[in-house]
């Protein structure tokens, strides 16, 4: 079942991650959940720094940077993803558990 | 007789970066009422370069771009009392300015047009006595001082904000050409000015970033890359590019031209507000601080989303410069291995590539492979689901990267002859040797604000 959609960006060597919610009454499972501790966990191995976490309750979105998550970023970078466009997607593979 | 109050404003985006779909700005003009339209031409990087096109010629510098654009809807402009505020001016806002001017002339348009020319900005000449004077310009990611690689500099220069903006078109400007200005500050502006709105009037001042930041990416925010129903949004081929529709209390709706394709919608919108976000609650400008989230979304109608409640502060009293220097050389080769065993191949070919490097004795800062078509894009989470063993196709990428060139054009003679003396069924070898790149990389810092003084220029054509 499919929660939240997401767009991603960067900021220098940062992946910023957005994720919103599907629905209002998902976001909460989202803020539970999707912790900066389980994405950094997530994503262990694909990026070099650490994971913040902003909450955006008005827009029922999630922001996530990913620190050191693209090989320099911008016109350093020899990633394909140099601008860290489809990490989006790549949080969206995150599962979690969802109380009946 | 009811006095009328000041009406809706509408900012198209016609542009979201230099590269971005040639129709748009046009189509924006001539698809239904506009009265201003917005073009981002500047990336990171993209000063650099002009520095160097301005090196060679006086007269150039500029997104060259702009001019066959001008040419193309000047007329229209003029005939409908449509504005255009565009950071086409690089690191020659004046020279722009000309040529658009010498356009106009040979359009027929003599005497019905103004340009602005907002400039200051630039900050390349004056970088020696700024850091004399204990500017360290230090950046804002690593902390290390400009200093550092001062001899290697390109281009520096100031964010400014839509106050240099707002002083051209009150001087009458109809094209307001400038350097370096933040974006949003291209929205703002002609809110600021058709609005009256003060300089300290932060959380108008916030609406308005708001706008900005949500038209900045052009058909980012209606339809384009937009992940919620995308099958199902239509005829992105027409897609229509977004316009701000803002009231003078600072709320405003996203909407497009009737007939376009794309969608607006609350999670499209939503996707283009998280997008290259930072702290959400602080959204820094030179104009004032927007807190986004104090956002509030509601579609109210057909592709129409409107925004309310936007609240902001102060200043700082800072400007954001963008410095651009040289870093060093990369390349990437490429080659596509097919079934079967694909996936094996390429990570064989890389093995063997590797290896050749090293009993070269090339040493480099970075060696990046990637398997496009396997973990490319995700790494480690796709490579767990992916059906390596069966994949139709795998393109190995090895990308290097090193301060000095010997060793990147090394490299690039070391892909071709994979093609004969590595493992077997390679293809996608047509595009020829790779060439090395100059690495001109990217280094923000901040600067007092006091410091940095736009100029507003007024050319009637």
């Amino acid at each position: 079942m499919e929660l939240a959609h997401a767009r991603s960006g960067d900021k220098g060597d940062t992946a910023n991650v957005g994720l919103i919610a599907l629905k209002p009454e998902y976001y909460p499972i989202l803020v539970k959940q999707v912790t900066a501790a389980r994405v950094a966990r997530h994503f262990k191995g694909m990026i070099k720094g650490t994971v913040e976490r902003y909450e955006l309750p008005n827009l029922h979105a999630l922001n996530f940077l990913l620190h050191g998550a693209l090989d320099g970023g911008g016109t350093i970078s020899l990633k394909t993803d140099a601008q860290g466009k489809v990490f989006s997607t790549a949080l969206l593979r995150l599962e979690v558990e969802v109380a009946r | 007789m009811r006095a009328r109050g000041p009406r809706r404003v509408r900012i198209a985006g016609g542009q979201g970066f230099w590269g971005d779909w040639l129709e748009a700005p046009y189509r924006q003009v001539n698809g239904g009422p506009v009265d201003y339209l917005m073009m981002d031409y500047l990336a990171e990087v993209t000063m650099s370069i002009l520095q160097k096109q301005k090196a060679r010629d006086p007269l150039l510098g500029y997104a060259k771009d702009f001019i066959p654009l001008m040419e193309r809807i000047l007329p229209i402009l003029v005939d409908r009392h449509i504005k255009v505020t565009a950071n086409a001016g690089g690191v020659n806002p004046r020279a722009c300015a000309q040529a658009v001017a010498e356009v106009a002339r040979r359009l027929g348009l003599g005497g019905k047009v103004r340009i602005g020319v907002v400039s200051g900005d630039d900050l390349l000449t004056h970088l020696d006595g700024l850091l004399a004077h204990g500017h360290a310009l230090k950046n804002l990611d690593t902390g290390r001082p400009l200093s550092d690689v001062r001899d290697r500099v390109l281009s520096a220069n100031a964010y400014l904000g839509a106050r240099p903006v707002v002083e051209a078109l009150r001087g009458g400007a109809d094209i307001v050409i400038t350097g370096r200005v933040t974006d949003t500050g291209l929205t703002l502006a002609p809110l600021i000015h058709a609005f009256g709105w003060s300089a300290d009037d932060w959380d108008l001042l916030a609406a308005g970033t708001v706008a900005g930041h949500t038209i900045e990416c052009g058909a980012q925010c209606s339809g384009g890359n937009c992940l919620v129903d995308w099958e199902r949004i239509p005829d992105l081929a027409n897609v229509g590019y977004p316009i701000v529709e803002a009231a003078p209390d600072g709320t405003f709706e996203i909407t497009k031209h009737p007939g376009t394709g794309g969608r607006i919608s609350v999670a499209g919108v939503t996707e283009q507000l998280v997008y290259e976000m930072g702290n959400p609650a602080e959204y820094i400008t030179p104009d004032g601080i927007a807190d986004f989230t104090t956002i509030r979304l509601e579609q109210t109608g057909k592709d129409r989303v409107r925004v309310s409640g936007v609240r902001g502060r102060p200043a700082t009293d800072q400007l954001k410069v963008s410095v651009a220097y040289f870093y060093g050389y990369k390349a990437v080769g490429t080659l596509v291995y097919a079934w079967p065993d694909a996936y094996k191949k390429a990570q064989a070919a890389d093995r063997i590539l590797r290896q050749r490097l090293a009993d070269l004795g090339l040493t480099f800062e970075a060696v990046v492979t990637e398997f496009v078509g396997a973990d490319a894009t995700h790494g480690r989470l796709a490579r767990a689901s992916a059906p390596l063993d069966e994949l139709p196709e795998v393109q190995l990428r090895v990308g290097v990267r090193s301060p000095d060139k010997a060793p990147v054009e090394r490299f690039t003679r070391e892909i071709a002859p994979l093609i004969l003396n590595g493992p077997p069924s390679v293809t996608g070898f047509a595009g020829g040797r790779p060439k090395p790149e100059e690495i001109v990389a990217y280094w923000p810092a901040l600067l007092d604000k006091h410091i940095v003084e736009p100029c507003v220029e007024l050319v009637d054509v």
